[in-house]
């Protein structure tokens, strides 16, 4: 390991190398090109591909069909590319495909601000496919988690077989930093052994997760579709199936929310408690230092690492003894809701927003403390 | 001790790659810590163009400079826009052909990119002059650590020069006109 200075985005980038990514399909968006730009030359070294498609819409439909053939695949973009990947994203979480999806979010909507920073995209990576869908959204706050968090999204995307997003935003992807990189990462493998081809059935109540499941091209039958479908992969109208595949579905978080909610934390004892994520979460730590070196009152911060599924029982019980609630947000007030209902009634929670493209300060928050 | 500095100039200046080297210097080969963040318009060459680094002893949170120990301009709207957010006390070192109003006393003017031009034949080398002349001016980082680092970021066939470059700035502030 030696001691580099790099910038999110290519701390991201290694991540998805050292994780064992393989192939990359995707087109370039500014704030998270160069995620694109640094595989687009390691790639094709290693053995992998690299693809540059048309739009976005072809970049996830094209990385679906490299996971599907059993390659560890990944795409990155932003704001507008996002918009465009709904499609291939719900496409994922119907047909267990693990998937992931950088969104190195800029400011919204439409082609909006492309250069300047935002987290207005919170709510589009839980709810932005329709139909209820599992999903899952990491938000790195340094360049280390740049690369921390894309390995885990590779794990837990091929763990649960789902869509996995890691949201970071134009601060941590252009942020340079200097970071100790490990050149092997913790990596997910399946421990169950497969069931023999007769038995094999791609949607089995046994591979839901943590499963070996087959890829094409293996010699097993599997039928990948949109539409609902029964535990072999065709289509179907039965009720009972239907609600078996929705549950089927929601499960893969219900089943795995102790280990999936991912939270750091300091000082919870403290009156009033700062929750935070991404890039605003170092204005919040900045923001702490110096309201306590000034007044020598503790103040807590509560990061969540991962923000969908929304640690809801955890927050319950770590936001017990809060009196207040300060939630920073560069956006006009996303994750601020689910905040909300966590803590009983009688606790406010305060939103510091900002959405001109500018950095919130630690000025803003302190105000509000 | 935190020192925050600004380099800002337009699009095409380099004061970006500046900056990266400036921080690579100081994080990686003086184990400081530091964070670089810039900010630019979409276009490539043309329009402002600023990055910050924040050099510290203790670990950095908030990634962004506002309050400078040290502003570097190489043009006139940057000067016009950044003197403000530069400390009472902060040095300031401007380019004397693109900022031809200078907004405070005591600035360092020096002839950056006629130097670059004249000295090393291409204006392309003014952001490596002025890196040069940022170490002799504060002594923030060594010349040997800027070298190591343009070493890293710099395309080969141009290093020669680049090294010259840095060294032309770092005699140049050292005998100010």
């Amino acid at each position: 390991m030696a001691v580099q200075l790099l910038s999110g985005n290519e701390a991201c980038a290694i991540g998805a190398l050292r994780a064992g990514v393989k192939f990359f399909a995707g087109y370039p968006i500014t704030p998270s090109t160069e995620i694109a730009e640094y595989l687009s030359r390691k790639l094709p070294k290693i053995g992998g591909t690299f693809v540059q498609m048309e739009d976005e819409i072809g970049s996830i439909c094209c990385m679906n069909g490299a996971t599907a053939a059993g390659l560890k695949a990944m795409t990155a973009t932003s704001g507008p590319g996002f918009s465009l990947m709904q499609e291939g994203i719900g496409y994922s979480a119907m047909t267990e495909l693990p998937c992931i999806i950088v969104n190195v979010m800029r400011g919204g909507p439409a082609t909006g601000s492309p250069t300047r920073s935002s987290q207005s995209d919170v709510m589009q990576a839980r709810h932005g496919t329709h139909g209820d869908h599992p999903i899952v959204t990491l938000c790195p706050w340094n360049v280390k988690e740049c690369f921390d968090l894309t390995v885990e999204a590779v794990n837990v995307s091929e763990r649960l077989r789902i869509p996995v997003i890691v949201l970071a935003d134009e601060i941590t992807g252009h942020m340079r930093e200097t970071v100790e990189l490990p050149e092997k990462p913790l990596l997910w493998h399946p421990t169950n052994p497969r069931k023999p081809r007769d038995q094999y059935f791609h949607y089995d109540d046994s591979n839901n997760y943590d499963s070996n499941i087959a890829s094409f091209g293996e010699g097993y039958r599997i039928h990948l579709t949109g539409l609902v479908h029964r535990k072999d992969g065709f289509p179907t109208n039965d009720p009972e199936i239907i609600k078996w595949n929705m549950d089927r579905l929601r499960k893969k978080l219900e089943d795995n929310e102790s280990w999936l909610w991912d939270v750091t934390f300091e000082d919870l004892g403290s009156e009033t408690i700062i929750v935070c994520y991404g890039s605003t979460a170092r204005s919040a730590m900045e923001a702490k230092r110096q309201y306590e070196r000034k007044t020598g009152r503790r103040v807590g911060i509560l990061r969540l690492r991962m923000i969908w599924p929304f640690p809801q029982q955890r927050l319950v019980s770590l936001l017990k003894s809060a009196r207040r609630v300060i939630v920073p947000e560069m956006n006009q007030g996303q994750l601020n809701r689910s905040i909300e209902r966590t803590v009983s009634p009688d606790v406010p929670v305060i939103s510091v927003l900002r959405y001109d493209g500018e950095t919130l300060t630690p000025e803003a928050i302190i105000e509000a403390l | 001790m935190k020192t925050e500095i600004r380099l800002a100039g337009t699009g095409g200046q380099g004061v970006i790659l500046a900056s990266i080297v400036l921080a690579e210097a100081a994080g990686v080969y003086e184990g400081r810590h530091v964070v670089q963040t810039q900010s630019y318009g979409p276009e490539a060459r043309g329009g402002a163009s600023k990055a910050d680094v924040i050099i510290s002893d203790e670990p950095i949170l908030f990634p962004k400079s506002r309050r400078l120990d040290v502003l570097v301009c190489l043009s006139q709207q940057a000067a016009d826009k950044y003197f403000d957010d530069l400390k009472v006390r902060g040095i300031a070192i401007i380019d004397r052909f693109y900022v031809r109003e200078c907004p405070r006393e005591g600035t360092i003017c020096l002839p950056l990119s006629e130097t670059a031009r004249n000295e090393l034949g291409r204006e392309l080398f003014t952001n490596i002059v002025t890196l040069g002349a940022f170490a002799q001016v504060t002594r923030l980082v060594k010349l040997h650590s800027l070298e190591k680092a343009i070493a890293e970021r710099v395309p080969l066939h141009t290093l020669e020069m680049n090294q010259q470059a840095l060294t032309v700035g770092w005699k140049l502030a050292a005998n100010p006109l």
